[in-house]
């Protein structure tokens, strides 16, 4: 792919309504969406707080004042604002705001395997029963509909009860309870594309249904499925907190948000710090997905954004 | 719906009520599909659960032939087939086994704390309805207004609040530094057991009872998680109602209507709300499932002894039958909330037939 030529600037490269090549047209659409987000301040607030949570994530170890994990019970339960300790201390005198930037790290994790496990799967079992149509397409989506009609809560606690508290399992059991709605999207696509020309232009060509699907309905399925991911993330990282409030996600001492809700439960009353920054951080970090969520459908699904 | 329908004039009455039979049968076979699934996954979940439950049974230092013969009784030396075949037909019974906590039977638990979501639940549904549909229809017809953007944020921060730690603010403010609300639990200490126990939901069993000592403590207990659970339904309706109302309020007749000189306030509740009623129904039934489901954490904050504390505090306990039971039971309730959602729109909405 060649830049502008002399003359040129990027912008008016990236602007042009005459694309040169396929990378070139690309993008160009790709440089119209971020102009449209940029538009979108509320959008623009939410991926300003989640490259914030990236980097703090990144350099925890140089951000953090104090070890996350150095218990110091002289100094247990110091205020907000006390010295040498921003949002205060911990029933174990740990450092609240160091536990909170590490993490940071712990969200984070949680977030990108679900963000990546759950489409995936949801892709498949849609593209599938799709494409292939019948008895395959009835199966599959019947069992859709069995996990869509859960409670998901509930079922992901019975999950990781049977499987065993930790953060891994947390992943899954999330996981397993969030894909079929990526299922549903995906088949909806999948069955409109299929009868499109294009693809009987393929067919005509001798592609076989594996090329069919992963080159010409994945790649059309990725926006929709996006939006949805982003718009899911924030119910992720609430799940996520709640399997840790309720004991059952990452285990202490890990700087897990929810977990670190679960410790200050006890002391709500008389010490309302220690529960309320991690609360803070978890709302914060939800809050930006779905801004940015918001303003992503309204670029990539202008059918659904009504406003 | 596939069935051949004659056009145009009078449909005949017996093909309109055979299409309901038609209807009524695939209903009936979707729910029991959906519940089988749900059975097979809750079995499937009880048996890879790292607890052997013919241990736990018996205890540690029982003899083999005691381990063997309590194995025995509970089926397990059975081929899988054969205990997923007795395990369906005793939920079909409505026995979902012993608890292994208390030696109860699951199901009797399971009907005592149910009354008390049950009455949480529908209290914050009311509020998510009385307060979430004006808000959404006055967001719609105020489109791009302050007004708007108020319901937007209140909506959008309702998304994002993880409940767990909402409530624990709510208690703090509410109940710690203002002491406006009753603390965590049904009733005050002194109050428990005062009424009998009618319908199992405490506010009604007090009226019941003319005990209004009793009904304003429980009322003064239950205020503070039924706003909480009312407040994340509320965000949920008033979106949808929003979204509804604007694609009623873009359609021509309401163009018309304007034209003919009627009143806004006519135009708006007379004819564009009513056409969404049938959507929001639909929409009152899911967000009411999701707060059956939802008022587990909300449970679990303010000692409320409904079926998300049941199930959690049997989980934490590794009472298998009453983590199986109690999933089955939210399960069940939520799939049949789901399909007369789904049901009520397929025979209001004449579109959707």
């Amino acid at each position: 792919m060649a830049g502008p030529t002399t003359g040129q600037t990027w912008r008016g490269w990236l602007m042009t309504d005459t694309p040169t090549s396929r990378n070139h047209a690309r993008a160009s659409a790709f440089y119209h969406g971020w102009l449209m987000l940029r538009a979108n301040h509320m959008a623009m607030i939410g991926l300003g707080i989640l490259v914030l949570l990236l980097l703090v994530a990144a350099f925890a170890p140089i951000l953090s004042p104090h070890d996350p994990f150095v218990q110091d019970l002289a100094g247990r339960l110091q205020p907000p604002l006390s010295e040498g300790h921003i949002l205060g201390t911990d029933s174990l005198g740990r450092d609240i705001l160091s536990r909170l930037i590490y993490g940071s790290r712990i969200t984070l994790y949680i977030v990108t395997l679900v963000a990546l496990i759950a489409p995936i799967a949801g892709l498949l079992v849609g593209t599938i029963a799709g494409y292939a149509g019948g008895w395959a397409d009835a199966i599959l989506m019947r069992l859709t509909d069995i996990f869509l009609a859960f409670p998901r809560l509930v079922l992901a606690l019975a999950f990781v009860a049977a499987l065993g508290a930790g953060i891994e399992n947390a992943v899954l059991a999330i996981s397993l309870t969030a894909w079929p709605p990526y299922a549903r999207i995906a088949r909806a696509e999948t069955l409109t594309i299929r009868s499109s020309d294009y693809i009987s232009a393929v067919k005509l060509q001798g592609a076989g249904p594996l090329r069919i699907i992963t080159k010409h309905i994945w790649p059309l399925c990725i926006s929709s499925l996006i939006v949805r991911v982003t718009l899911d993330m924030a119910g992720v990282i609430l799940a996520a907190a709640g399997l840790g409030f309720l004991g059952l996600g990452a285990q202490p001492p890990s700087p897990e948000w929810g977990a670190m809700i679960s410790e200050g439960r006890k002391f709500i009353l008389d010490h309302w710090w220690v529960a309320t920054m991690p609360g803070l951080a978890i709302f914060t970090v939800s809050l930006a997905f779905n801004l940015l969520g918001d303003g992503l459908r309204d670029v990539l699904d202008p059918k659904e954004g009504a406003g | 719906m596939a069935l051949a329908e004659p056009n145009g004039g009078g449909r005949p009455r017996a093909a309109l009520f055979s299409r309901y039979v038609v209807v009524a049968l695939k209903t009936l076979l979707s729910i029991a599909v959906t519940m089988s699934g749900l059975l097979l996954v809750t079995f499937v979940i009880g048996r890879v659960m790292p607890i052997d439950p013919v241990l736990s049974m018996v205890g540690e230092s029982a003899s083999k032939a005691t381990y063997d013969a309590a194995r025995e009784s509970m089926g397990l030396d059975k081929p899988v087939i054969v205990q997923f075949f007795y395990y369906f037909r005793d939920v079909l019974q409505g026995d979902f086994g012993i608890s292994l906590l208390n030696s109860h039977p699951v199901s009797e638990d399971i009907k005592r704390v149910f009354p008390a979501t049950l009455e949480l639940a529908t209290l914050g549904t009311i509020m998510g309805i009385v307060l979430g549909v004006p808000l959404g229809v006055f967001a719609a017809v105020n489109r791009g207004t302050w007004i708007d953007q108020v319901a937007r944020v209140v909506a959008l921060v309702g998304y994002s609040m993880p409940i767990f730690w909402l409530g624990l603010m709510g208690l703090l403010v509410f109940y710690g530094i203002l002491g406006w609300v009753g603390g965590p639990g049904r009733v005050g200490i002194f109050y428990v057991d005062l009424v009998p126990s009618v319908t199992g939901m405490i506010l009604i069993d007090s009226l019941l009872d003319r005990n209004w000592t009793v009904f304003k403590d429980a009322f003064s207990h239950i205020i503070l998680p039924a706003s909480l659970l009312g407040y994340y339904s509320l965000a949920y309706i008033s979106r949808m109602t929003r979204s509804f109302m604007l694609e009623q309020l873009s359609a021509e007749y309401i163009t018309t209507a304007r034209v003919k000189g009627l009143p806004e306030r006519t135009v708006i509740w007379r004819h564009a709300f009513r056409n969404i009623r049938v959507q929001l129904i639909t929409v009152i039934a899911l967000s009411y499932a999701n707060l059956l489901e939802g008022s587990v954490l909300t449970e679990i904050i303010f000692s409320w002894p409904g079926i998300g504390s049941y199930i959690t505090t049997a989980l934490l306990s590794a009472d298998m039958n009453a983590v199986m039971g109690g999933t089955v039971v939210v399960g069940l309730i939520f799939v049949l909330l789901n399909i007369f959602s789904d049901l009520l729109y397929k025979v209001f909405d004449p579109r959707a037939r």
